[in-house]
């Protein structure tokens, strides 16, 4: 018999129960709330007279609405009255239901998939859900993570269980060594470029080959992330000692006998040698440049050095038509070199992009320069509160000030502008988050996809360059 | 939530000729602020539908309406069946897009392939999504487009749907999603039937792994 895929480990380990169709009750151990599609569910609840199954499984921040420029006034100062609203349902509902809630003004408050791992509430092995579709990125720690819809988190909430089907395996291995410069994003990018944003539609989508096991793992974080962006709902990294030491200590992390129990059983979770995959796709990690997207979709995406295609060469009618459809949103002409594109916003932030890491790697940029005086606003927005002191601590914020971004309080931003932090029409920005479909940052803005690295870079130059080109980057 | 089910639909076929419709487009962000399941209808593809930027609590009847969308032409009012193309609902996990569908009046979405999480969500809030060979949604494109009032119908039971020239296409639907959708049932209800069984998992689990539920 073959060997198990790391999947394959996950997926039975919490069956609690399955039908002869192959339809499962699966156990969830950890699920994470926040304001946005949370309300609705809670709701359900009450109305059905149905109390929390284990409220101690639920771990609530709010992130997508908060303002990220004052934190003055608390849930009370928001601005928007139906943004505020929906925070202070989200801490009404917590409150009635007995659930942990990291709120506003908690220096642990932040985006919901930063603040999974960086608090240990999401552990190897878990089953993570999260009305969100990217909690795929918590698949880094070797958890099967995926986003559910607000029906779903209601029956999480009355049950610990969802139904599910299983299901595919897919390998995707990246070996080699990345160049200097060429960071996870640019790896999932290149990724999602090579496979398509439905390639991994149906598959539980593994991430391995040299490259992951180099990379650290707020690096896997940014690449399982963008694994719904490739149209897989879970994204996979094997655990390894470098994801043991990361949980180790965090504060939800097991101690003393428990510990040892665990390490123990985390150290089988990665696929068997002689593992199946149903598929199986492999890319030369060494040959990944720099990434920038250029059209509405994620797949839409090429080296800095590439120039924007021509609808006219693309035999398909619909992707044809679709790619004059983005250029024409876009504002580009066919054949423009990417590094051609001026950049009028940059943002540096999203659950893809806003760790320590990848501030640290974009002031590394930034230090001793400036934003080009064509640049309208360069935001910084940390993925946390712990995650803006611990680049504090480290003197980041004023290099980003410096340079001429603003530093902002954690949030979801302008990755989807719920806030007040919203990209004007017609706008050209570099940003780190994870999609650019039209009107994502703001209606009629126009986003372009890269690593915090590029973002700084194009901040600088006022247009996409290749990073390398600006900086001796230091790996 | 109640949901209108129907075991049988015959009813007019809106084409959105586009891939990978995300769910940003569906139902832009600014309306997910609501905390209510219902009223997201008049903002479905709210970016295509109308001229301007809209702003959830606003009334939508005075706004300037975009003539080129498909869902504006007169011909397509009354729509419940929506032909669309691959990797359709790609993008969030926002329940409001199927939500907005149904809310505008759409019971049945038809495409050669959905995103999954949005496939989902679909069967959980009474619309059935269709995924038919790319060839046969082509073939349905251009029908529907060439003739004003194109009709089709849908037959869950039967797991058919009749063409306008009377052509019948068979479509794959899973069967507890089938009988889910056919009956309205809660799935909440229908879980907590095995709560001994999760009892069980939870015991043995705890065996297993007890730091999963000493976490706080
Ligand atoms: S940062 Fe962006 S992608 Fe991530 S959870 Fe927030 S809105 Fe969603």
């Amino acid at each position: 018999m073959a060997g198990k895929t790391l999947y394959d480990k996950l997926w039975d380990d919490h069956v609690v129960r399955q039908e002869d169709d192959g339809t499962a009750l699966i156990y969830i151990d950890r699920q994470l709330l926040h304001e946005v599609t949370s309300p609705q569910a809670f709701e359900g609840l009450r109305l059905a007279n149905r109390q929390p199954w284990r409220v101690d499984a639920n771990l609530a921040t709010p992130d997508h609405n908060v303002p990220t420029t004052s934190l003055e006034g608390g849930v009370d100062g928001i601005e928007d009255p139906i943004s505020r609203i929906q925070v202070q349902t989200l801490n009404s509902n917590t409150r009635e239901f007995g659930i942990t809630e990291y709120g506003m003004g908690d220096v642990r408050q932040g985006i919901v998939h930063v603040v999974g791992p960086e608090s240990g509430a999401t552990l190897p092995g878990m089953t993570v859900v999260c009305g969100d579709s990217h909690t795929s990125t918590h698949g880094a720690l070797g958890a099967l993570a995926h986003g559910i819809g607000t029906s779903e988190v209601e029956h999480v909430l009355a049950t610990q269980c969802l139904i599910q089907k299983k299901m595919k395996n897919m390998l995707v291995r990246v070996d080699g060594q990345l160049q200097p410069g060429v960071g996870p994003k640019d790896v999932v990018l290149a990724i999602i470029g090579a496979i398509g944003t439905a390639g991994g539609t149906g598959y539980a989508l593994e991430f391995g080959g040299q490259v992951m096991r180099d990379m650290s793992i707020e690096g896997r974080m940014t690449v399982c992330n963008m694994a719904i962006e490739a149209g897989a709902r879970a994204g996979l990294v094997a655990c390894d000692d470098r994801t043991i030491e990361y949980v180790k200590g965090r504060p939800f992390a097991p101690t003393g006998d428990n510990w040892e129990a665990a390490v123990a059983y985390w150290s089988n979770l990665k696929s068997d040698e002689d593992a199946v995959f149903d598929k199986v796709v492999e890319l030369d990690g060494s040959r990944i440049q720099p990434q920038v997207t250029w059209g509405t979709s994620p797949e839409m995406v090429g080296s800095v050095h590439d120039r924007v295609p021509d609808p006219a060469l693309e035999a398909d009618p619909v992707k044809s038509a679709g790619i004059s459809r983005a250029l024409e949103y876009m504002g580009l002409p066919p054949n423009m070199a990417i590094q051609d594109i001026q950049v009028d916003y940059v943002f540096i932030g999203s659950c893809t992009n806003s760790r320590i890491e990848d501030l640290r790697a974009a002031a590394q940029v930034l230090k001793g320069r400036k934003v080009a005086a064509s640049v309208e606003q360069a935001l910084a927005v940390p993925g946390s509160g712990l995650v803006k002191q611990q680049a504090e601590a480290e003197g980041l914020d004023q290099i980003f000030i410096e340079a001429g971004f603003e530093w902002r309080n954690p949030g979801c931003s302008m990755c989807l502008a719920m806030n007040a932090d919203r990209l004007p029409a017609k706008k050209h920005c570099a940003s780190t988050s994870n999609r650019n479909f039209e009107g994502r940052q703001g209606a009629g803005g126009r986003t372009h996809l890269v690593s915090p690295q590029m973002a700084a870079a194009a901040a600088v130059a006022g247009h996409f360059v290749d990073v390398r080109d600006l900086v001796e980057v230091v790996q | 939530m109640s949901l209108t089910l129907f075991t049988q639909l015959k009813a007019i076929v809106a084409p959105l000729d586009r891939a990978n419709v995300d769910t940003d487009a569906i139902i832009p962000k600014q309306f997910l602020k609501s905390i209510k399941r219902t009223g997201f209808g008049p903002n479905l593809f709210d970016e295509w539908r109308y001229l301007d930027v809209g702003e959830p609590g606003e009334d939508c009847a005075g706004r300037p309406i975009n003539p080129d969308f498909v869902l504006n032409q007169s011909r397509y009012q009354g729509a419940k069946i929506l032909l669309a193309r691959e990797n359709f609902g790609c993008g969030s996990s926002r329940e409001h897009a199927p939500w907005a569908l149904k809310d505008y009046g759409f019971d049945v979405v038809i495409a050669p392939s959905f995103a999954d999480i949005f496939f989902n969500n679909c069967f959980k809030n009474g619309i059935l999504p269709i995924v038919l060979p790319e060839a046969l949604v082509d073939s349905l494109f251009k029908q529907v487009m060439a003739q004003a009032g194109y009709q089709l119908d849908v037959d869950l039971t039967a797991q058919t749907i009749t063409l306008a020239d009377g052509t019948q296409i068979c479509f794959e639907v899973d069967a507890f999603r089938r009988h889910c959708l056919l009956n309205g049932l809660d799935d909440i209800g229908l879980t907590l039937v095995h709560q001994d069984a999760i009892k069980k998992y939870e015991a043995k689990r705890r065996e297993q792994a007890p730091w999963l539920f000493s976490t706080q």
